[in-house]
Order: C-alpha cells, then sequence, then structure tokens
C-alpha cells in the first residue's frame, strides 16, 4: 500500500479529518435553521477573545488532558479504556475524602495529598477491569463500560446516603474547607488595574496537566516500562517470547490510565467547585477518547486536541447562553471527530496516500 | 489439435514498486499436472492468485479452454471450471466437512437439499480418488491432511476440471504426501488438469509432466519433467548452481550444556504436546531436530524459550532452570545464557513497527548497562545498533528504519545479531532461514557454524530436512510430542528419517505407506479426544 | 409476596426484556458477521426518537415504527462503512454512533419540539396499543392459570409478540438457511467465504443492516410502546446491557431470550422495589440499577462458563497475499 510521509500522518490526516467533523457540523447547525458562521464567531469570541473565555477553555482543556493521557496510555498497549468517565468521578471521590476530613495547613499540601489520592482511586477503579482482561480475558471495552455505571451508581449512593450535609437538597458533599482552595488563574495572574480571568474556573491544577503530559511522554518513550508497553500493544507473541508479563504490563498501563483520568477530579472538585457533586464529569471521560485520537496518542497531539475542545466546551456553553443551539452540539462534534479521526480514519488515510504517490511519480 | 486447459498470455502484476509477475506466458494441456517451481518471493502465488481472480493482472490475457476468459473474481474462477487448494486452508473451523463444501455452492435458499446432495456427491468423490472424510466432523477436528482433502472436495464438488495446488505437501509427512499424490494421479487419470507449486524438486520430478520455473517474477523456462532433471531445475530457480553444503569442520563436542530430561508440556486445549523429550546438547556441536511441522518442535522452542509452562527438567551448565511460575519467561532465560532465534520472527522475534535500534534490545531491554537512571539510554542504544548491523552486513544499515521495512533476510540477520552477539551458552534457533534470500542463507548458516566452533550448544529446529542435514552434527526426530530417535548426520539418510518423522522407528521396507498411515491416525485419535 | 404481585413483576420483566431481547437479537447478527457493534444503544436512541417525534407529528405509530428503522438503519450504514468498507476500528466506530445519536437527538428535538429535548407525550393512534388476546377475558376467573393468561401472556403490545418470534425466525436463519450459513461463515472465516466467490462485504453490509433494522424496532418500543414519547437519553445503558445478555448467550439466539428475560426481571425488581428491606439489611436502590452492570462484569469473568465470541469478530477483511 502506498505510505503517507510522517508528517502528513500526524499532522495532515487529523486536519482534514477535523475539517470533515467541521463541515459536517456546519451542515447540522444550518439544519437547524441557525448559521454556522455567526455560531463560530459567537464561539471564538466567547472561548478565546476574552480573557475569562480562556480560563474557561483551559478549564476544560485541563480535563481533557487528563483523559486524553489516560486513553492513550491504554492506547499504546492496545487497551481501549472507555472508562475514563468512571475513574474520574472515583477519583474525584478521593479528592473529597483528602479536602474534607484531614486538616489542611496550606493548598500546596491538599493538592498533593488530593492528587496523590485521586490518581490512586482512579487506578483503583481501573484495576478490576484490568485484572480481568489480562488474567481472564474479558473484553475491557465492555467492562470499563459497565464500570462507569457501577461508578455512577456508587458515587450516587455515597453522596446521597453518606457524604451530604444534613438539610441539604442537591447530592453534593459539604463546600471543601478553605485552605483547600486552588488558586484560580484570576488569583495568580490578575491585577487591580488588569481584572484577567475573572470568575473563570482555569486554575493551578492546569499545570499539573501539563507535567502529566511530560511524565507520559517520558514513561511511554523514554522508559523499559513504556517500551513494554508499546511492545505488547503492537504484539503480545512478541512480547511473551522477550519475556514481557503481558498480565502485569496490561495491569500497569491501566493502573496510570486510571491514575491520570483520576487526576482530573483535582481540577473538577477542588479546582473548581469546591465540593464533590454528582455529574461533576460531564461526559469528559469520553472526550478524553476524541481528544486521544485527535492527538494521535502523543503527549503533544493530547494538548493541543485538550486545548481545541475545551474551546468546543466553552464555545457550545456561550452558543447555549446566547442562541437556540444546545449544548449538545458538542457531543455531535465530539461524535464526528472520533469518528473521522478513529473509524473512518482510512477514508482520509488511503487518497491522501494515492495522492502523495500520485505527486511522487510526477517528480 | 486440442486447446490447452489454460493459457496465460503476458500477465503482469506490480505492488506498488515491486513486480510481481512479469510478462508471464504458460501453456497447460488437458489432462495433465503441470509443475511451478521456484523460490520464496518468486510470484508463483501470485501468478495463481490472478488465476483465481483474488489479483486483477496489470496486463495480459487468460484462456481457459481455448477461450479469452475474464476473472474478475473467485466466482468467475469457479465458473470457468479453476478450483484452488490455497497454502493456508480456507476452511470454517467450527463447520462441519459438509457444510464447508456446500459453502457458496449451495442449491437454493435452504440448507436440507444442498446437505443431501453434497452428501451423496462427497460419497462418490470418495470412492472415485482416494479421498473419503467423514463428512459431518468439525473440521477443526481433522489432521491437516484430512482438512486438505476437504479442500480438494470443495473444488470437485463445483465441478472444478482445473486443479491449483499452492505448496500442498508445507505440512505433510512424507506419507501424507505420498497419498495426495496418488490422488492427484487419480485425478489426472480422469482427465482432470493440476497446477501445482512448489518450491520443492522432489515433488515437481516425482509427479509432473510439464514444469515451468519461475524466477523474480519472472518466468525463466517450460521444459517436459522427462527431459529435465533437480540439478537443471535448482540452477534455473536460483540463477546459479546451488551449494546446499555447509562448509564445515567435524564438530568438536565437549562437555554437555543443555540437558533436557522427561519434558512435558499440555497446551491450551489439554493436549499434551511433548510428552517426555529428553535430549542432550553438548558445547560446540549442533543438535539438528527434523520433524514434520506441529510435532512438538515449536512448543519445545516456547518451553526452553520461557513463555510456555512444563514439567520435567532443564539444566544449563548443570543449573536446574524454573519451568513454571516466576522466573521462567523470556529475559529469565536470557540471564541463564539461553539465547532464542525464534521461528516466527515477524510475530514473536521482531516488534515490526519499531525501529531497528529498538529492535536490537528487544528481551535485553531491562539489561542495566543501557539504562541512564531510570530511562533508557536510547542515544547508546542506538549508536551500538548501528556497530551491529555494519558487523552483519544487514541492508541498509539504517537503524532509524522500522523493522518491517527490511526484507526477510535482514530481519533475520537482526534477530540473529541481538542474540548471538551477547555470548549466550545456549542458542535455540527455529526456522532460521525461512522466507530468506539465498544469499543471506549463505550468512546466516556460516554464523551458525561460527557459534558452534566457538564451543555454543545449539538446537536447530527447522522442517527443511536439507537444512537440518546442511547443518547438523547429530539429528533428532520429533513426531507427535517425541523424540522418536536421535542419529549422527554422518551415519543416517533421509528415508530413514523420513520414516521417523512418520513415527515409525522400525523400517517396514517396501512401501512405507500403510504403516506411516496407521501411526498418523493414532496421532489424529489422540488429539481429537481433547479438540 | 403475594401472586397478583409476582404477576405484576413477571408482566413488566417481559415489557422491560422487549427492547433488550431486540438489541441483542440486533447485536447477534452483527457480531455473528464479525462486526461487532458497540453502538447498538445510539441506535436505539436515534430510533426512540425519530419514532416518537413523526409519531407525534403524524399520529401514527406505524409511521414512527417506519422512521425510527430508517433512522437506525442510518446509523448502521455509517458503521458499515466505517468499518467494513473503510476497515476502521469497530470498537470506536460503535462509540462514534452513541455520541452522534446522543448528540443528534437532543438537538433535533429542540429545534422541532422546543421542549427541552424532549418529544410531546404520544397520546392515542401514536402509541402501541395492548393487544388482548382472544378469551383472555372469559378465562381470567380460572384459578392461577387465569390470570396467568390475562395478565402475563395477553394484554402486550404487537411488537412484545413479534420480538418473541423473532427468536425462533433469527434461529431459523442463522441455521436453516444458505444466507445463515454464509452468515456464520462470515464471523468465523471471512477469507472461506471470499474465496468460495461470496462477497465478504456484502453478507457483511447485510448483517450490519439487519442489525439497523432489529435495534430500529427496540428503540421504537421504547418510546412509542413502552413509554409515551422520548426523553434524553432515554435509553439509559439498555444498549449496553443487550450487549451483556449476548456475551451471556453466547451469541446464541434462545440463551439470548433467556439472558434477556433475566436482565428484564432485574429492572422490574427495581423499578417497583427502591430499597428493599431484608430483615435490618436494606438493599440501596442504586445497589439494584448497577446490579445488571455488576452481573455483566462477573458474567464477562467467565465464572458462569467461558463465551467464545465469533473467530473473526472485530477484524476487518484484508485479502491476504
Amino acid at each position: 500500500m502506498d505510505k503517507l510521509p510522517p508528517w502528513a500522518d500526524a499532522v495532515l490526516v487529523p486536519l482534514i479529518s477535523l475539517l470533515l467533523a467541521a463541515a459536517l457540523s456546519a451542515l447540522v447547525i444550518l439544519g437547524i435553521g441557525e448559521n454556522p458562521v455567526d455560531a463560530f464567531t459567537l464561539m471564538v469570541e466567547g472561548a478565546l477573545l476574552r480573557s475569562a473565555g480562556w480560563g474557561y477553555t483551559l478549564y476544560y482543556a485541563t480535563n481533557f488532558i487528563f483523559t486524553g493521557l489516560a486513553v492513550s496510555v491504554a492506547f499504546h498497549a492496545r487497551l481501549f479504556n472507555i472508562g475514563g468517565e468512571g475513574q474520574a468521578m472515583i477519583g474525584g471521590l478521593g479528592v473529597a475524602l483528602v479536602c474534607l476530613y484531614l486538616p489542611w495547613p496550606h493548598w500546596t499540601l491538599a493538592l498533593v495529598a488530593a492528587s496523590i489520592a485521586a490518581a490512586i482511586f482512579g487506578a483503583a477503579w481501573a484495576f478490576i477491569p484490568a485484572y480481568l482482561q489480562a488474567k481472564r480475558g474479558s473484553h475491557i471495552v465492555i467492562t470499563t463500560i459497565m464500570f462507569n455505571f457501577i461508578a455512577a451508581a456508587l458515587l450516587n449512593y455515597l453522596l446521597v446516603n453518606l457524604m451530604k450535609p444534613a438539610g441539604q437538597q442537591d447530592p453534593a458533599t459539604a463546600i471543601f474547607p478553605a485552605a483547600t482552595h486552588l488558586p484560580t488563574f484570576q488569583d495568580m495572574f490578575a491585577a487591580e488595574a488588569n481584572p484577567l480571568f475573572r470568575g473563570a474556573p482555569g486554575n493551578v491544577t492546569f499545570f499539573l496537566a501539563i507535567a502529566a503530559c511530560v511524565f507520559v511522554w517520558l514513561l511511554i518513550w523514554r522508559t523499559r516500562l513504556g517500551y513494554e508497553i508499546r511492545a505488547l500493544g503492537h504484539s503480545e507473541s512478541a512480547a511473551r517470547y522477550a519475556g514481557i508479563s503481558p498480565v502485569k504490563t496490561i495491569v500497569v498501563a491501566m493502573l496510570i490510565s486510571g491514575g491520570l483520568a483520576g487526576l482530573m477530579g483535582v481540577n473538577t472538585a477542588m479546582g473548581e467547585a469546591e465540593r464533590l457533586v454528582m455529574n461533576s464529569t460531564e461526559g469528559a471521560g469520553f472526550i478524553g477518547i476524541a481528544v486521544a485520537l485527535m492527538g494521535r496518542n502523543h503527549p503533544v497531539g493530547v494538548f493541543l486536541a485538550a486545548i481545541l475542545f475545551g474551546f468546543l466546551y466553552q464555545g457550545g456553553a456561550e452558543l447555549a447562553l446566547w442562541t437556540n443551539i444546545p449544548r449538545e452540539l458538542i457531543v455531535v462534534i465530539q461524535a464526528l471527530v472520533i469518528l473521522f479521526t478513529g473509524a473512518l480514519d482510512n477514508m482520509v488515510r488511503i487518497p491522501l496516500a494515492r495522492l502523495f504517490a500520485r505527486g511522487r511519480r510526477a517528480r | 489439435m486440442t486447446d490447452p486447459a489454460i493459457e496465460l498470455k503476458g500477465i503482469s502484476k506490480a505492488f506498488g514498486p515491486v513486480q510481481a509477475n512479469k510478462d508471464i506466458s504458460i501453456r497447460v494441456m488437458p489432462g495433465t499436472i503441470h509443475g511451478i517451481i521456484g523460490e520464496n518471493g518468486a510470484g508463483k502465488s501470485t501468478l495463481m492468485s490472478i488465476l483465481y481472480g483474488f489479483y486483477a493482472a496489470d496486463a495480459g490475457e487468460i484462456w481457459v479452454k481455448g477461450q479469452r476468459t475474464q476473472i474478475p473474481d473467485s466466482q468467475a474462477a469457479i465458473r470457468a471450471g479453476i478450483g484452488m487448494v490455497f497454502q493456508h486452508f480456507k476452511l470454517v473451523q467450527n463447520f462441519t466437512v459438509l457444510e464447508n463444501v456446500i459453502l457458496g455452492a449451495e442449491d437454493g435458499g435452504l440448507l436440507k437439499p444442498s446437505l443431501a446432495k453434497a452428501r451423496g456427491a462427497l460419497k462418490s468423490l470418495a470412492e472415485e480418488y482416494e479421498l473419503s472424510v467423514d463428512p459431518d466432523t468439525q473440521v477443526q477436528h481433522l489432521s491437516v491432511g484430512h482438512q486438505q482433502r476437504v479442500e480438494i472436495l470443495k473444488a470437485l464438488y463445483r465441478e472444478a476440471d482445473i486443479l491449483i495446488l499452492d505448496e500442498p505437501t508445507g505440512v505433510l509427512t512424507p506419507a501424507e504426501a505420498d497419498h495426495l499424490f496418488r490422488i492427484l494421479d487419480n485425478l489426472r487419470a480422469e482427465g482432470k488438469t493440476i497446477i501445482l507449486i512448489t518450491h520443492k524438486l522432489r515433488e515437481i520430478m516425482e509427479i509432473t509432466d510439464t514444469v515451468s520455473v519461475m524466477r523474480r517474477g519472472e518466468m525463466t523456462a517450460t521444459v517436459k519433467t522427462a527431459e529435465t532433471s533437480p540439478e537443471e531445475l535448482a540452477e534455473l530457480m536460483v540463477g546459479r548452481k546451488v551449494l546446499l553444503r555447509v562448509d564445515k569442520a567435524p564438530a568438536q563436542p565437549k562437555a554437555p550444556v543443555l540437558q533436557i530430561e522427561d519434558l512435558r508440556h499440555v497446551d491450551g486445549q489439554g493436549v499434551e504436546r511433548l510428552r517426555g523429550i529428553s535430549l542432550e546438547v553438548r558445547a560446540g556441536e549442533i543438535l539438528g531436530l527434523a520433524g514434520v511441522a506441529g510435532n512438538g518442535q515449536s512448543e519445545l522452542l516456547n518451553v526452553l524459550g520461557g513463555y510456555a509452562d512444563a514439567t520435567g527438567t532443564v539444566r544449563v551448565n548443570g543449573k536446574d532452570i524454573p519451568l513454571s511460575g516466576a522466573g521462567c519467561d523470556g529475559m529469565a532465560r536470557r540471564g541463564a545464557g539461553i539465547a532464542h532465534v525464534p521461528e516466527d520472527r515477524q510475530r514473536e522475534g521482531l516488534i515490526m513497527p519499531y525501529t531497528a535500534w529498538e529492535n536490537t534490545v528487544f528481551g535485553y531491554h531491562r539489561d542495566p548497562a543501557i539504562q541512564s537512571g531510570v530511562l533508557m539510554n536510547n542515544a547508546a542504544i542506538r549508536e551500538e545498533a548501528g556497530a551491529k548491523m555494519q558487523r552483519f552486513d544487514v541492508r541498509p544499515p539504517n537503524p532509524d528504519l522500522a523493522a518491517r521495512n527490511f526484507s526477510g533476510g535482514n530481519q533475520q540477520k537482526i534477530v540473529l545479531a541481538r542474540e548471538i552477539e551477547r555470548n549466550p551458552d545456549v542458542l535455540l534457533i527455529g526456522q532460521p532461514t525461512r522466507g530468506v534470500d539465498i544469499g543471506a542463507i549463505e550468512f546466516i548458516h556460516q554464523q551458525i557454524v561460527r557459534l558452534r566452533d566457538e564451543g555454543k550448544a545449539i538446537l536447530l529446529v527447522s522442517v527443511e530436512l536439507d537444512e537440518i542435514f546442511a547443518l547438523s552434527d547429530r539429528i533428532a526426530v520429533m513426531f507427535d510430542g517425541r523424540v522418536m530417535g536421535t542419529r549422527d548426520a554422518a551415519d543416517t539418510d533421509q528415508r530413514e528419517l523420513g520414516l521417523l518423522m512418520a513415527g515409525i522407528t522400525e523400517d517396514p521396507g517396501g512401501d512405507a505407506f500403510e504403516a506411516v498411515d496407521a501411526a498418523l491416525e493414532r496421532k489424529d485419535r489422540r488429539e481429537a479426544v481433547h479438540g | 409476596m403475594d401472586f397478583a404481585t409476582v404477576l405484576q413483576v413477571l408482566d413488566s420483566t417481559v415489557r422491560l426484556a422487549t427492547p433488550l431481547l431486540f438489541a441483542c437479537l440486533a447485536g447477534l447478527f452483527s457480531e455473528r458477521a464479525g462486526v461487532i457493534d458497540i453502538g447498538l444503544e445510539g441506535k436505539m436512541l436515534i430510533s426512540a426518537f425519530f419514532s416518537a417525534a413523526v409519531a407525534a407529528a403524524t399520529g401514527s405509530v406505524w409511521l414512527g415504527l417506519l422512521a425510527g428503522i430508517v433512522s437506525s438503519v442510518m446509523l448502521s450504514l455509517v458503521h458499515g462503512l466505517a468499518s467494513i468498507t473503510f476497515r476502521g476500528n469497530q470498537l470506536i466506530s460503535g462509540v462514534a454512533i452513541n455520541f452522534l445519536a446522543a448528540g443528534l437527538t437532543v438537538l433535533i428535538a429542540q429545534d422541532w419540539f422546543g421542549q427541552g429535548g424532549r418529544t410531546p407525550s404520544l397520546i392515542g393512534q401514536g402509541r402501541w396499543g395492548n393487544i388482548t388476546l382472544p378469551f383472555a377475558n372469559a378465562l381470567s376467573d380460572v384459578p392461577v392459570l387465569g390470570p396467568l393468561y390475562a395478565q402475563l401472556i395477553s394484554g402486550h403490545s404487537l411488537l412484545v409478540y413479534l420480538g418473541l418470534l423473532t427468536v425462533p425466525l433469527t434461529w431459523w436463519i442463522l441455521f436453516r438457511t444458505r444466507f445463515g450459513l454464509r452468515l456464520r461463515a462470515v464471523g468465523e472465516a471471512p477469507e472461506a467465504v471470499d474465496t468460495a466467490g461470496i462477497s465478504v462485504t456484502g453478507l457483511r453490509f447485510a448483517a450490519v443492516a439487519i442489525c439497523g433494522l432489529l435495534c430500529g424496532l427496540a428503540g421504537s418500543y421504547l418510546a412509542t410502546g413502552l413509554q409515551a414519547g422520548f426523553v434524553r437519553d432515554m435509553t439509559a445503558g439498555r444498549g449496553y446491557i443487550a450487549l451483556a445478555a449476548l456475551i451471556f448467550a453466547k451469541w446464541r439466539p434462545w440463551y439470548a431470550l433467556m439472558a434477556c428475560l433475566l436482565f428484564g426481571l432485574l429492572q422490574a425488581v427495581a423499578l417497583r422495589y427502591q430499597n428493599i428491606d431484608l430483615g435490618g439489611l436494606t438493599i440501596p436502590v442504586q445497589l439494584m440499577d448497577a446490579l445488571p452492570y455488576i452481573l455483566t462484569v462477573v458474567i464477562l469473568a467467565g465464572f458462569v462458563g467461558k463465551a467464545i465470541p465469533p473467530r473473526a469478530g472485530g477484524e476487518p477483511y484484508v485479502k491476504e497475499r
């Protein structure tokens, strides 16, 4: 088969897929009687042209970096972790427990402890599907889906029956103590004269997400474990031959994946709501799939794709606010991105490869 | 004069930059067996795939029985009376023989009448051509020989009068191959036309009427079998005189290094694949393990390589090696001095999308010498890989190229370089030259002999009896999970090994066919009980 | 628990099992042909919406059913395009389809009806009526058998009976017809089908289209039979439960019926009893909600017998050289 040059594979294919998704989305917007150009302008204005918009965009992007990395790490081991949603929910539970039930003198310490708890809780939620896949061959796609539902039921139970303060209506924990408040971008960058990021939830966790990108890059491409994870992902029979334990590698890769997804809880529970609410994940676990596919499972790609989806999310919220377009438009765009970059990849790749081959012959 | 059953005129086919078939013309007369011989990759299978409608030729014409015929798909080939028995059988494993036979050739929308009709047809075909198979057995419970019969039956049921067989004996014992040839003989007697694709000269000489030789996508000659010789064909195949003899001094074996006692292994289906293997390989010798594929050789390599559990004893330099549980994996084996060039380099020996340099440490990647702190020292690994590739004449010597971009021979050299440059005590090596071009074969054989002369113990597994003879100092033969006997290479011959490969230790004299068939049936039954 | 309660629970079991059954058999056709489909959920959802929307607009439940089936088959074809024609990842395609349906249904519902992503409630001919089988009323006084017949067997909508009939029909198609033979073959060994001169692509598309048809029936029943209208995300994981039932059933039609009835029973019990009090020990409703998923994991873990899926499942077919 004709081959694409690496740059085209890494940049051109996702870009064309994105354009296709965008074009179809524009058709959808037209279909419901709105103007796609106006809608796009509104999204850009709301998400990118004001610092507060960026504060939201980066807040969402932080979530998507964590879940996108989570899906990527699993993908490298050829595991499809659809359970980011549940793992993030349970990660949030870990954050809430640390923030509510331990006394913290300073937010830095609380952040470290909450991050560790979030990662451990998220990893723990990934453990059973991982173990069942590794040991008993239970299809991890199905088990992680099931664990999303189970996580939702568990969280519902805990919030309603155990963690909800007396007299409160909505299923959520009490507000976290003030000492655990994480600096927002507003706290960090705004001055009297220059009120930046006003009211936006973007916070210091964003930098934690960047650190996670670096961590994943080192892990996958520079460590023995990453070497083994990728080797297993390419060929299980070869991994066995080399003495790489598939069971161990699958479990470890999924624990890291679940831990990364769990870290998202720091951003949502500690950074934004300052308490744990039902549904705090808002589907970010699933957006991680789109982000990982779009970003070609590379931390740099994941970072960029996460920013893009942060923009879409914030822009979508603006649309819902000012037009008749509901936020579900973003779900449609997300679906189209997954479809084009993931499942219909060859539809873009094959004609493109032919084009390149023809170009080469012409020269 | 009668028209040829098949005539190809000027067939060409390219896959990207690779010209698989170049302007090929061929005439096959009805009622004959026509051989097509050539090395792996010479383009034989591609040519037949074109004839069977799997690929469209870029240029050329196909004539069937005097008619210009378009064969855009397999359906058209079947309509033209062409049947094909592929090297890898195209059978539905959990269907019965009957279901497999009618698939695609059903009469009407309901199965019942089709099954009844096929049952009758199978019965008469079985009598006519010695092609008996139980119609109600699931294919997965049949031996390979019987599965092949199902493939032939499929073609005959579709009333094919031109039958193409692609490397049909690769998975058969000599006796099963004999039976196949008897079937082909019967088919020829009935006026069927047969095209036999093979790379084995002996088969060509034994059964064909005419033979065409292919080399690098071209048809180099078509001759009457009666008017040629194996030597001439071999020369036509490779373009020069072949020396399947390896220059080597007599072995100087020393103390036993690898000792195997009563080794037993049960596979995932519960079939005992190794049934008490005892072997000994000494320093400075090559022990060749001969046998038809699927008689436990692969399992033995897997067990010794550390990725299949077993019971029994394995000692390296007198030290016991764990055969299951912790400490039984590929990396531990390498630590104990066992290097392993696996049978299937693409599925086991290499990670195909990994670069060459990444592959040069595969399985050794936890070696502390190539780490810097918690990270792998990729720069050092890459540099060392470049040097290794030079030493082993890997072409192109570019460590950044992905393994899948190298030819088979060069891939094998990468594996070989990795495994033998770390000075192991024992080298396990399976099918060292499968799918490797002639030039690389010589190089690889020289490396194996060199390693022997350095005093290593080498266990060689190959289904190519010629290779076993060329390299081994002693030869052990495996059949049905047991070692049937061990002979000095100098004191044995093809006939003796052939009988051992069929599970017969005493030469019955004359036609060994009956004894062989009985032995194979015993084996089938044992496997079917579990299957 | 008295007999009447048991009957009521069983009655609602049959109703709740029906969409699962359609979806499960849909998955059976697809996966038996070697195309894994985790997009059952999305296809049910889109069919539920279009069934309800068209039924609400036209007042005809039949037109609704038709619209539901058409929409579901369209999504099937997208799945076929991705996983058969372009040899993409079948799991990812399924995920995309689920989101596409989740987003599109609300988007269009909001545009058409402006009720926050739901359709108007269906009344009269917009819903499936219940069919009273012959003599149901006359026999209802007969002890035990009478109520059993009148309440459990009689009195369901047409689609419930259709669903039950689909089980033997599926069995018959798979194991007694040429199409079934080829369909099973293409899920086990597509190369055998290809060399026999049959189109792998054609067979798989046929299977995927049947899958769409059955998912359409499932979604339609959900919105116009079980309930009276569409609400956002109304499938609520039923597509995944159907998938689990398929695994539980080891890809066999009669077992699929059993598995769906079991999961239907779980849902019926959860629906009727909120917190179950077992003498001091209270089972919270959340556990009841999660139970189908937990059971599925237990089943998948292989503690209830090994499920061997069709051999070629999930793998796009590429001709070998």
